[in-house]
């Protein structure tokens, strides 16, 4: 593990400082922070992730919604040092490296599933693992996977779109993959 | 909205938390899930001097069904209680009821344990302690003792839970008998938000087939849950009825509930007694369906 | 190339935004200090004491302010913005309290910190004593006046206003049938996801502001920046930073904030940022909706208003910094569609020891949306008439446009609808819900013990309000084309709608346009966005650019290729002899071209130097002429145009819990042109869900005492997926603006303002019993129905 992210500056304030080490989207990530400090506010300002967004900081807006080991918490209702040790997946480690956006960001794009962005990353990351466990959801299913975020700007139409075209471009390129998979596999036994 | 400055402590046994709980001249909280207690340390409503982090006691994350009980340790999460094949069987009451708490990301880091103990009244998981007659167990530098429920419940956001104690277990007694059945419902304003008001009810037939008995526990309609017994207006009724006026009277005329911004006292108590009605129904269903199968 | 007006173009905007790369307010200023406030917990009292002793030992504080430390410029009340001469007691805050506070969350006193943390930390510890004042709060008590907000203030009435066309009283008098009603809207908010926040920098060399502010206008910022802090305006810059909504709330300026702190940072000689949180936005931003209303209307047989008064009484909360924009819109946009032969609006506008009330989305309509429809529908029942027949009949026709009201709009113009079809608009909106079905449905449901009922809402929505807006379009050397214009974007997709626009215009493809706005470094007149009026204002002006530049490069390129500009189209980026692509040059190599150089700074640059030819009895530059290719144009409409739009929804009733579900909602709208209809629709979804909010589940809730019970978003209930339409049906209809050159007219608040008209309407129809009051719970609903037994 490389040296510190970040010498927290309050340091110089009177206050204890903890090392929470995180795995963030893939890269071993490590702050220096007080025990009073919000995961969201670490991720946001002592980590520069500021892809996830507060909206309320009191859990209910789902705006700061990040993956931790794989499911949606609130990073809002979560202290940096609680989440020492865990993976956590932002909207920033949703792209693949080339940079192709997933398939629940490419949906959003395509089925004009924001409009001022704000809570985006928040339904951006929480889509993501509801596919992963309900991968071809229902209408009912699609709702209850968006159920705890608020949107301000859409009334949620366009979101829901999303959900259902996010799994659509999943099945296509697993089937794309398993399609070139299948032509690089040699045609028989000679 | 950012926390008071506070100590901070993370345990790696039950024993160690302990101890810190006991630090004499500090006030110290449990952080568990974090769900209740971090907004509230936010709004800065809570500033303890000593936070202890359980979340390093990963032996207290289970789920067990024994001893006629379903035990859930500390560190359950709602979802592990809500996915719990196991839990879901021995009492069926757990998943209907777990459904209705908050939404899936709160449910993935608060703990069931966490709810009752912050003992909200318009909270699910306590009235459902409630009316099963659960426990909590409580351990600390002392020893460990269990709370039955009945005892339990203070008054609004006040457990018996003392400083320096920790809740490391809650047991959910489970559905004895062939011919029980649960039901869980509640209407709140928004999905996922807190009940206006709930009803987790209970209800077994008799031996002639018909309603034997049933008792119900109320969200939202006091200052802690409230357990009421139906059996005098619902016994010796047909299984399948449809409605319960009877009980939705007896409901309707002992509890008092308050008003507040969302709904008026009158509303609360019409509410109670037709949600008494939906959850006798789905009990009795549930029942019907235990003995025919 | 086919013209990308009126195509269903994917956002430009989003590819940044779904990455997490979005640069909102709290994104940036990583180094800067952070401000946080000290706010009133009262809603009315004088400030006895600030003690600030304790909160200067919290380590990592830099500065501490009060209202004594202000200088004189500072230390004024912030401006009224909307002057009118009706509003004679006008009262604006300080921007920090001068003795005394008039609301819960007003600012006292300004603690600057290393970050938010400690900053609160220290604004926990200033001690402020308080002698308590009696709070006036809701509109009876304001009404009452037993006591007053403000001592000067009688009554405590900000303004009396009234309007009227025609001799409204003797209608009445004469008029075979008289209703009246009485009506009532509560205080609701904007509630973006994203709060406000501001960041300044002030450079001591250069003697320059820059100042970043989640705003909807930030050529308004940097005039009252620059005066507050006794600056020139060129030696401020605002720039608008992506915003996460606004909705109207982030209209008002100067906050407090965004004075206090630029003003710290020229101070301390270091960046300072200020980030609301969500309870700072419940008590020291805005609201809106309150009114009650007071409605006697006289009508004939045939359900044709022959006279109609309405008396209404505004709650304008403490300060009225946006003047009477809301009630104004309100008395006027209440006519709807419709022509009462005699019409007369008062209103009083009230003081109450509450948040300020500046526009929300919808800015006053929904509230006279609610107004007009219950009274249509209180007339039709009255007579026993269908509600769209009574409403059909007191329609202003196709043929009357444009019609003059009789009135003068918020603008300080004459209330005149430009055009509008409004029989077509209720034949397609019938047909949608399937109006004349609907009995057999309600039968059968009724069969089944089912409740519903059907209910519909019509409004018209003057947008493209004035005074003007600008646009400037510029093709740089590499083809590219960079647009500019001085109004803001919350998320409505201004950037792709105007690189729409320009894309056409100039005949390039629309990756190639960049678009900026609100940012006063790269257009610096302007007036903000609000009152729908992106598209008509800063689209025409655009437009307009475009098309100077487009003329000044076929011009270029005339000369350069020996034809005539006529002969010449652009396509692709090309600019080329119409049908002969191999003539072609690119509009970049026109941009070289157009800008006589001395040095070239690249190798495409050398065609434009001094030895490269050129006719040499002309000077380089003609005298009337500019270098390069740019357009700059201005918009600026006699009046606003008028959108129009009806709302059908069917709703369910639970007769034993009193919940609403809402079983089918229909929109019919009319925004004259679209330029993007995804984006048009997309507004809409966002404007139905306020709208059901407003309706069912939004309540501002404000104690006897002024405190606000419900100052957060888990008791302030803003729809999640579950609680707005299942499907919202949408279409369209088109009667193009005579106004401005595109036709269009505006979008952005379409979607909410029958909400609560419609809804009321539909759950009156269910249960038989008259919806005067909204929002309706279905605790409200119980209630009215025991009230009615």
């Amino acid at each position: 593990m490389s040296s510190p992210d970040v010498l927290h500056g309050a340091e110089l304030h009177g206050e204890e400082l903890h090392e929470v080490r995180l795995i963030v989207n893939g890269a071993a990530r490590m702050a220096r922070v007080p025990a009073r400090r919000l995961l969201s506010d670490c991720i946001r300002h002592d980590l520069r992730l500021t892809g996830t967004h507060v909206g309320c900081e009191h859990g209910v807006c789902g705006a700061c919604t990040i993956l931790l080991d794989g499911a949606p918490v609130r990073s809002c209702l979560l202290l940096a040092v609680s989440a020492d040790g865990a993976d956590i997946t932002t909207v920033e480690g949703l792209a693949e490296p080339d940079g192709t956006l997933s398939p629940v960001q490419q949906a959003f794009s395509e089925c004009h599933g924001l409009q001022c962005g704000f809570c985006t990353p928040g339904f951006l990351t929480t889509i993501t693992a509801g596919l992963l466990a309900v991968p071809n959801p229902d209408d009912e299913q699609a709702r209850e996977m968006i159920g705890g975020n608020l949107c301000r700007c859409t009334g949620y139409q366009n979101i829901l779109a999303s959900v259902h075209r996010a799994a659509e471009i999943t099945r296509d390129r697993a089937s794309r993959g398993a399609g070139q998979e299948a032509a690089a596999t040699p045609a028989g036994p000679p | 909205m950012k926390p008071r400055p506070l100590g901070y402590a993370r345990p790696q046994s039950l024993s160690a938390a302990l101890a810190a709980l006991a630090a004499p001249d500090l006030e110290t909280k449990v952080l568990a899930g974090g769900q209740s207690l971090v907004p509230l340390m936010s709004l800065r409503l809570a500033a303890p001097d000593l936070l202890v982090d359980i979340n390093r006691l990963t032996e207290l994350s289970y789920v067990a069904v024994a001893d006629g009980q379903v035990r859930v340790g500390a560190l359950a999460r709602h979802a592990d209680v809500l996915a719990s094949e196991a839990a879901a069987a021995a009492q069926p009451l757990l998943r209907k009821a777990l459904r209705f708490v908050a939404h899936p990301a709160i449910r993935n880091r608060g703990t069931t344990v966490g709810s009752i103990v912050h003992a909200d009244p318009a909270g699910e998981m306590p009235s459902v302690l409630a009316l099963l007659a659960g426990t909590v167990v409580v351990a600390s530098t002392a020893g460990q003792r269990s709370i039955p429920a009945s005892e339990f419940f203070l008054g609004p956001l006040e457990s018996a839970v003392q400083p320096g104690e920790l809740a490391t277990e809650v047991q959910f007694p489970v559905l004895a008998g062939r011919a029980a059945g649960t039901g869980f419902t509640e209407v709140s304003r928004r999905r996922g938000d807190y009940a206006v008001c709930g009803v987790a009810a209970m209800a077994w037939l008799g031996a002639d087939g018909r309603v034997g008995g049933a008792k119900a526990a109320y969200l939202s309609v006091a200052p802690s849950p409230v357990v009421l017994d139906l059996t005098e207006a619902v016994a010796t009724r047909p299984a399948d009825a449809v409605s319960f006026p009877a009980a939705a009277s007896l409901v309707r005329a002992r509890l008092e509930p308050d008003s507040d911004i969302h709904a008026t006292a009158g509303y609360r108590r019409q509410l109670a007694g037709v949600l008494t009605e939906r959850a006798l129904v789905e009990a009795l269903a549930q029942a019907r369906e235990a003995v025919e199968a | 190339m086919s013209s990308l007006f009126g195509s269903r173009v994917q956002r430009v905007e989003d590819d940044r935004l779904i990455r997490g790369r979005g640069a909102y307010l709290d994104d940036l200023g990583a180094d800067a200090l952070a401000a946080a406030f000290v706010r009133s917990p009262l809603a009315h009292a004088r400030i006895t004491d600030i003690d600030v002793s304790r909160a200067l030992e919290v380590p990592g504080l830099v500065a501490i302010y009060t209202h004594q430390d202000l200088p004189t410029r500072l230390a004024e009340p912030l401006p009224l913005l909307i002057p009118h001469p009706a509003l004679t007691h006008g009262r604006t805050p300080y921007a920090l309290a001068n003795g005394e506070v008039n609301h819960v969350g007003e600012a006292v006193v300004m603690v600057v910190a290393a970050d938010r943390y400690l900053a609160e930390d220290a604004a926990d510890l200033v001690d402020v004593s308080y002698e308590p004042l009696p709070a006036v709060v809701g509109l009876d008590a304001a009404r009452a006046a037993v006591h007053l907000v403000h001592d000067d203030v009688p009554g405590n009435r900000a303004a009396n206003a009234a309007q009227e066309h025609g001799d409204t009283a003797a209608a009445i008098a004469s008029a075979p049938h008289v209703l009246e009603l009485d009506l009532e809207i509560e205080r609701s908010a904007s509630t973006p996801l994203e709060g406000r926040g501001v960041l300044a920098q002030w450079d001591e060399q250069q003697r320059r502001l820059v100042v970043w502010t989640s705003t909807q206008t930030s050529t308004g910022v940097r005039a009252a920046v620059a005066a507050k802090l006794g600056l020139d305006l060129t030696q401020v810059d605002v720039i608008t930073p992506d915003v996460g909504g606004g909705f109207g709330v982030k209209i008002v300026h100067p906050w407090p904030e965004e004075v206090l702190v630029p003003w710290a940072a020229q101070v301390l000689g270091k960046p300072v940022k200020f980030t609301e949180d969500r309870r700072e936005h419940f008590i020291a931003s805005a609201h809106e909706r309150g009114q009650q209303h007071h409605v006697t209307v006289g009508y004939d047989d045939e359900g044709r208003i022959l006279g109609l008064d309405v008396r209404f009484w505004h709650d304008n909360g403490a300060y009225v910094p946006y003047g009477l924009i809301v009630p104004i819109v309100t008395s006027t946009q209440l006519l709807g569609p419709y022509k009462p032969a005699a019409y007369r609006v008062e209103f009083d506008s009230l003081y109450t020891n509450t948040v300020l009330v500046t526009p929300y989305r919808g800015a006053g309509r929904p509230q006279g949306c609610f107004v007009m429809e219950r009274t249509m529908d209180a007339i039709a029942a009255a007579l026993c008439l269908d509600r769209t027949l009574v409403r059909e009949r007191n329609f202003i026709q196709p043929g009357e446009m444009p019609y003059d009201q009789g009135l003068i709009f918020q603008d300080g113009r004459p209330l005149i609808y430009d055009s509008g079809d409004y029989p077509a608009m209720l034949s397609k909106i019938k047909d949608m819900i399937g109006w004349d079905k609907f009995g057999s449905l309600r039968d059968a449901a009724a069969a089944e013990g089912r409740r519903i009922g059907i209910g519909l809402a019509c409004y018209v929505e003057g947008t493209g309000v004035g005074p003007y807006e600008g646009g400037h379009v510029m093709v740089e050397t590499s083809g590219k084309v960079k647009v500019a214009t001085g109004l803001t974007s919350q998320g409505q997709g201004h950037q792709t709608m105007l690189a729409q626009l320009v894309a056409d215009e100039l005949g390039v493809p629309i990756t190639d346009v960049e678009v900026v706005t609100g940012d006063t470094r790269r257009f610096g007149y302007a007036v903000g966005t609000f009152a729908s009026r992106t598209a008509v204002m800063s689209g025409s002006a655009v437009t307009l650019a475009a098309r100077k530049a487009k003329d000044k490069a076929l011009r270029v390129a005339a000369d350069a290729l020996e034809v005539s500009p006529a002969d010449l189209e652009i396509t692709g980026g090309m600019v080329q002899v119409k049908g002969d692509p191999d003539s072609g040059i690119s509009l970049g190599t026109v941009a070289v071209l157009s800008n006589p150089l001395r040095y070239a700074f690249d190798d495409a640059a050398k065609a434009a130097t001094q030895f490269a030819g050129g006719d040499m009895s002309k000077p380089p530059v003609a005298p009337d002429d500019e270098p390069g290719i740019e357009g700059r144009a201005y918009f600026s409409p006699v009046r606003s145009t008028f959108a129009g739009g009806m709302h059908a929804a069917i709703v369910e009733t639970d007769p034993d819990t009193a919940e609403v579900t809402i079983l089918r909602y229909c929109v019919v709208h009319d925004c004259g042109k679209l330029i993007n209809p995804l984006i048009v629709e997309g507004q809409i979804h966002g404007g139905v869900a306020q709208g059901v909010g407003g309706a069912l589940y939004e309540r501002i809730a404000y104690d006897e005492a002024g405190q606000l019970v419900n100052a957060s978003f888990m008791d302030f209930l803003m729809p999640y997926v579950s609680e707005v339409p299942r499907e919202i049906e949408i279409d369209h209809l088109e009667t193009p603006s005579p106004l401005n050159p595109l036709g269009v007219k505006g979008a952005g608040e379409a979607g909410v303002i029958p909400g609560s008209a419609v809804l009321a309407a539909a759950v009156e129809d269910a249960e038989a019993i008259p919806i005067r009051s909204m929002p309706l719970s279905p605790s409200d609903l119980f209630e009215l129905r025991r009230a009615d037994r």
